[in-house]
């Protein structure tokens, strides 16, 4: 579905991103982990077209980003960052209907039924239709993640690109949210690209992750094959334990404070 | 949601009416007060009395070009506003007046006005803008990309030398030109020439059709610019297109009334208290708001210490900071 060859780019004259290969198939929950500067958001924003490749493209369903605009890149692929405050005074439900924004034809001002409907249906599979009248600002964070994931359900996309939905939430809510988003990925067949800090969250609900470093891609694999003490302590210089996960089976990564390691 | 476009249509009705009423008003009083029973006689009996002069050649084009500077103004505030997300800009902060200022001050001062006719001096102010409008593009592109923060801090940086300038130029000129170039920073809506005044209200009706246009970019904008990427949005274009809409607005009004402040900043504010962030109602609500109360201030400004007239941006800084800052402290809301 997504392929991206020998992809370099990078802000202004400094690269960031070198040399990337990746290819993700339909229906996939690839996670993608690394140190803070690794590049993982800047993978994100090379995907949405915000950064322009300086070598290398970047495929969807074989058809190069370059070449579609705007509007048809947001038809297909929806971006859910991390839910900032709204400085606007909107309802969740008018929230929610920007994401027919890009669906709109040329002409058209208002949303149509159909759009209300999606947008309906949105909120109801995100467990947020019963606050679609209560003002965005007035939401809690974990409250408002899911309304922002709603709007990006709301675009009807092909790939859902996630960066960092889980940070500054409960662990209530941290749950809830991949739960959510899993559900997508398996009953809608959602196609799933999302940033975790988490390494543990990324063990448990990815089928795949991508691990980067200074831009590159360090390893690509299943969670048991990248979640090692030796590739975690390489990349991220930390002294860790990783051990199974007694219920799922997956790998879970044990943080071993600098004064436990030296007894 | 059927509601919201009702409501909608609502404000829109509302606010024409007070237009309408405003326009009324100000035509009925002056030096001459004219009942406004008077004026539909005075409408349908037609030419020849001098109360008909009055209210048509005299009353009738300030109240027309009122509404057009008003309505101008205002819809580059919500224009500028939504496109920065800043509620601070307003259209004199990118130094579009100051160039359009600056202009007319060289104008009066070289005196070219007395030999070459009235209308240069909007021409003048009309060339002044246009290349401030120039410069502050072209310093804050980068590689195809509009820099908005960039934008602001350079406008306001060639406002100030825009001010100065004239204040150099104001410090050497002669007294009869000083007092031309103050009376027309205060700004005024007398305005000798129809076609200035038919052209400013095209030109604000234009404004608002092609702005009108980008109403839903500009609700993404709301977002954040990299939110309304992922919306589909091509901001860039949005961003330039909205831009020139902006400046040539500021550059005709200015060009043709003089600096008539606080409409831009006050306006757009006070109408998203009532209708809401939404663009779509946003853009028509401030165009009508601006220009009725534009023409109220201008009537105000003429009628309140008769046969003398105040400078129209005296009232409305007065009318409109007093009543913002009251709607400030009863509201919440900004």
């Amino acid at each position: 579905m997504l392929e991206i060859c020998n992809l370099t780019s990078g802000y202004d004259s400094k690269f960031f991103l070198k040399d990337i290969n990746l290819k993700v198939e339909g229906k996939d929950f690839v996670g993608v982990i690394g140190p803070n500067g690794s590049g993982k958001t800047t993978l994100l924003r090379a995907i949405t077209k915000i950064i322009k490749p300086h070598k290398g493209e970047i495929l969807f369903e074989k058809e190069n980003l370059e070449k579609l605009s705007f509007k048809e890149v947001a038809k297909k692929i929806a971006v859910v960052s991390q839910a900032r405050e709204i400085e606007l005074k909107m309802s969740v439900e008018e929230f929610v209907l920007l994401g027919r924004i890009p669906h709109r034809r040329k002409w058209q001002f208002l949303e149509t039924i159909s759009d209300e409907k999606i947008a309906e249906e949105a909120m109801v599979s995100t467990d947020t239709l019963k606050f679609k009248d209560r003002f965005v600002e007035t939401l809690s964070a974990g409250e408002r993640q899911l309304v922002f994931i709603a709007r990006a359900l709301t675009q009807q996309p092909k790939l859902f690109l996630l960066d960092e939905p889980t940070s500054h939430l409960d662990i209530a809510h941290q749950i809830k949210i991949l739960d959510l988003i899993k559900r997508l990925n398996k009953e809608v067949d959602l196609t799933v690209i999302i940033v975790l800090h988490d390494l543990n969250l990324a063990g448990e609900y990815c089928d795949k992750i991508i691990l980067m470093n200074n831009g590159c891609i360090y390893k690509t694999g299943l969670p048991v094959e990248v979640l090692t003490y030796q590739i975690i302590e390489e990349v991220y210089k930390t002294v860790v334990v990783v051990k199974e996960n007694p219920i799922s089976a997956k790998p879970h990564v044990f943080l071993v404070p600098n004064e436990t390691g030296l007894k | 949601m059927n509601r919201k476009i009702v409501g909608w249509i609502i404000w829109a009705l509302v606010l024409s009416g007070i237009v309408l009423g405003v326009a009324i008003f100000s035509l009925s009083v002056g030096a001459a007060g004219i009942p406004v029973k008077k004026i539909f006689y005075l409408i349908f009996k037609g030419r020849g009395t001098t109360e008909y002069s009055i209210l048509f050649d005299i009353r009738l084009p300030r109240i027309i070009l009122g509404l057009a500077i008003g309505a101008a103004l205002s819809l580059t505030g919500v224009i500028l506003q939504g496109m920065f997300r800043n509620p601070l800009v307003e259209p004199y902060t990118l130094g579009i007046s100051g160039g359009a200022a600056l202009g007319v001050c060289l104008n009066i001062v070289l005196r070219l006005h007395r030999t070459f006719g009235i209308l240069t001096l909007p021409v003048f102010g009309f060339a002044g803008a246009i290349a401030v409008i120039l410069i502050v593009y072209s310093l804050s592109i980068r590689k195809g990309i509009l820099k908005i923060q960039g934008l602001l801090l350079c406008g306001v940086m060639i406002s100030f030398i825009c001010s100065s300038l004239i204040m150099l130029i104001m410090a050497v000129s002669h007294t009869e030109d000083l007092h031309g170039i103050v009376f027309w920073i205060m700004g005024s809506l007398e305005e000798p020439s129809w076609f200035l005044i038919k052209t400013a209200l095209l030109v604000a009706i234009l404004g608002l059709i092609v702005s009108y246009l980008f109403c839903i970019d500009l609700n993404a904008l709301g977002l954040g610019e990299e939110e309304a990427l992922h919306l589909g949005i091509n901001i860039e274009r949005t961003k330039r297109v909205l831009f020139i809409i902006a400046s040539l607005l500021t550059g005709f009004s200015v060009s043709v009334a003089g600096i008539i402040g606080f409409v831009g900043l006050v306006i757009p504010h006070f109408v998203r208290m009532f209708v809401g962030w939404d663009h779509r109602i946003l853009l028509i609500a401030s165009f009508l708001a601006g220009g009725a109360f534009l023409i109220f201030c201008d009537t105000v400004a003429r009628t309140i210490i008769s046969p003398l007239e105040l400078p129209v941006g005296v009232i409305t800084g007065i009318v409109g900071g007093s009543l913002f800052v009251y709607a400030l402290s009863k509201r919440n809301i900004l």
